[in-house]
């Protein structure tokens, strides 16, 4: 057995990246900050020390150029990894992700390969505002072409990139800043875990169950995962039991995994710190009826962002945010059903 | 043009406002941020980015404007809010996130709104270029008077919006100014490497509009500079491009280690502070007598106080408030 360590995600995607640079000489890295900096959210750092300016790119502030970029040398075999620092961002290159990105797969007929990788920040809760806050998973979710996945610790950060950068399509790769060990950004410790030495991947599009129970069924995804796991802790004493799944990918969707999940408990609680409508958890919640309508025992709740840009205020931001207590709410009134 | 003695006396009154703001907010940023330094604590959480040291471009430029001038700033935008005029109680409980504030605690520090002084910022590099020039535009088929003023930083002139923006201005002879504060860095990058000029106001040519540069980080020269650029607009002879050479005291925000500066360039850049350098010039031309200057210092800082006491008495917003404002009533 390798050894492992103790890692935040940004040590573990750092570790992969770094990794799979040694492995591969057509990895490389470009984006704002992310060169001797080591990237505003510390998943780059050392890495400008070992493989030099050539191959660790810093960027003029131009998206639309060095994302298109990427495309391009993604298409001629490189394999570049592309930082778009706040997922935010991406309104000023959405272009060369959605159209270009995300398409030229298809639009060669599969002659054509685009092993690129974004990785971007996502997430609120620190009172950075509305361009600063956001997740906007189902954005990239709902376009085809691009496979997405968010991790919630350090183990699955390193698994999912690995597996991203190996991967010979697109792949955007949410990080949440609140999850990233930062310090500054908060601490969640239970992100933080043990990460064999060893590279390795995690399977794109394959959920897990992080903890088994027979009574109710919490699906989500990055911090929503957290805070699913606290509430079924403090649900244990009330005799509740809690199945919690953590989707690591939103593209593709482990739809089977959900369903056989729900099959056994007949209710679902969906964690969605993305906007609430026509996002995840409508996705999720379909997908579970069109596969057995009469599968529920209660109706299904979902625990998700207003429809509201973010406020900057902590008493507005702190009450629109899913939260442990939110859901252990959620729990109770579905267990009384 | 040179700036009149009551002009230099109320740019020089601004800069010492909006310092006082930076130096406050510093302090206070702090407070529930130590041990443990978290975005997330303290009175003022987030993202802070202070405009120590650029206080010049924004009352050179803004001494020429009125409240019905438009003008669109950045992430940085303090020094730009107070020299246009901006409330400073409402923005200071703005920034604290409060009820009272420009936008009852829903902007914050990035996005100050003032409608009564036509004052906008944006958190997206360069986009607030294309809202300055619509502001333009609507000017000019309303038949109004007044300009509109974009800054922005010399990083975001690497950014597409930078670019279409400077055609869209000049194709349609808009009464729109462009102003760069270029202090040579966008977070860690050095312009020299993120840029493929040395001055952005060469890209001015490109776009077939006047291209200023300004070397000086000081008040009398940006006046003096900017002076017939924006009486062109004014007239409707079309846009001008305006690169400042200016300093960034600060780090790039609260928190930056500042690591990637080369070794001696921050005490350079303190001992060149703006702000002493133009009190001494003033002082030395008698514009204003030692007295004047302690009275403006006490006046202007307990402006700043009395701005700090309004947004920490003032209440925080009820959370249910989030949900107001999201569309026109
Ligand atoms: C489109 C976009 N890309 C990246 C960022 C992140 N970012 C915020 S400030 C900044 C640097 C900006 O540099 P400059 O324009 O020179 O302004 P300064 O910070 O020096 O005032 C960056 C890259 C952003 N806000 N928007
Ligand atoms: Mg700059």
């Amino acid at each position: 057995m390798s050894a492992t360590n103790k890692l935040t995600i940004a040590r573990a995607m750092a570790e992969s990246l770094a990794q799979e640079m040694r492995a591969d000489p057509n990895v490389f890295i470009m984006g704002e900050d992310i060169a001797q900096l080591g990237g505003v959210f510390g998943n780059t750092r050392g890495l400008y020390a070992e493989f030099g300016g050539e191959r660790v790119r810093d960027t003029p502030i131009s998206e639309t150029a060095f994302i298109g970029a990427g495309v391009g040398a993604a298409m001629d075999g490189m394999r570049p990894v592309v930082e778009l620092m706040f997922v935010d961002f991406f309104g000023v290159c959405f272009d060369a992700i959605y159209n270009l990105m995300a398409k030229n797969i298809y639009f060669s007929g599969g002659h054509s390969n685009v092993p690129m990788v974004i990785m971007a920040s996502t997430g609120g809760g620190y009172s950075d505002g509305g361009q600063h806050s956001q997740c906007l998973y189902a954005t990239f979710a709902h376009l085809p072409g691009m496979k997405v996945v968010a991790p919630s610790n350090a183990y699955d950060a390193k698994g999912l990139l690995t597996a991203a950068i190996r991967d010979n399509s697109p792949v955007i790769y949410l990080f949440h800043k609140g999850l990233q060990g930062m310090g500054w950004l908060g601490t969640e410790p239970a992100a933080i875990n043990q990460v064999p030495e060893e590279n390795y991947q995690l399977e794109i599009g394959k959920a897990k169950t992080v903890i088994s129970g027979t009574d109710i069924t919490i699906v989500s995804i990055g911090m929503g995962v957290h805070h699913a796991l606290k509430a079924a802790h403090e649900l244990q004493k009330a005799d509740i039991s809690i199945e919690v799944i953590d989707l690591c990918s939103l593209v593709p969707l482990d739809r089977e995994h959900i369903i056989a999940s729900v099959n056994k408990t007949g209710k679902l609680i969906v964690v969605d710190e993305d906007y609430h409508s026509y996002g995840m958890s409508g996705e999720i919640f379909a997908s579970v009826i069109e596969h057995d309508h009469t599968i529920f025992k209660t109706p299904p709740q979902r625990i998700t962002y207003p429809d509201i840009p973010i406020p900057f205020s902590r008493p507005m931001e702190q009450w629109a945010l899913p939260s442990t207590e939110k859901i252990i709410n959620a729990c109770l009134t579905m267990k009384e059903k | 043009m040179l700036p009149t003695n009551e002009q230099r006396r109320w740019m020089y009154r601004n800069m010492l406002i909006s310092r006082y703001m930076e130096e406050r907010i510093e302090t206070i940023y702090m407070e529930g941020k130590k041990p443990i330094f978290n975005m997330a604590n303290g009175p003022i959480p987030g993202e802070m980015h202070l405009s120590n040291g650029q206080e010049p471009c924004a009352v050179g430029v803004c001494c020429h404007l009125g409240a019905e001038d438009i003008v669109t700033a950045t992430h940085r935008p303090h020094h730009i809010a107070v020299a246009k005029g901006v409330d400073i109680k409402k923005m200071m409980a703005e920034i604290f996130g409060k009820k009272t504030g420009l936008s009852g605690g829903r902007g914050g520090h990035m996005h100050l709104f003032d409608k009564d002084v036509n004052f906008a910022c944006s958190g997206i590099i360069a986009q607030g270029m294309g809202p300055a020039v619509g502001s333009a535009l609507s000017r000019k088929l309303q038949q109004k008077s007044g300009i509109a003023i974009a800054y922005i930083g010399e990083g975001a002139a690497n950014q597409g919006a930078f670019h279409e923006t400077l055609n869209l201005a000049s194709v349609w002879k808009l009464p729109v100014i462009f102003i760069i504060e270029d202090n040579d860095w966008g977070i860690s990058v050095a312009k020299s490497t993120s840029t493929s000029v040395a001055k952005n106001s060469d890209r001015a040519a490109a776009y077939g509009m006047p291209g200023i540069f300004i070397k000086d980080n000081c008040p009398d020269q940006i006046f003096s500079a900017t002076a017939a650029a924006i009486e062109q607009a004014r007239r409707g002879d079309g846009p001008t491009l305006i690169e400042i050479k200016t300093s960034r005291l600060a780090g790039h925000f609260m928190g930056d280690a500042e690591d990637y500066r080369p070794k001696g360039e921050k005490e350079n850049l303190l001992m060149n502070d703006p702000i002493p350098t133009y009190r001494q010039a003033l002082l030395d031309e008698n514009v204003i007598t030692l007295e004047e200057d302690s009275a403006l210092v006490q006046e202007t800082q307990q402006l700043i106080e009395d701005a700090i006491t309004f947004a920490r008495d003032s209440d925080e917003p009820a959370p249910e408030e989030a949900l107001e404002h999201v569309f026109a009533h």
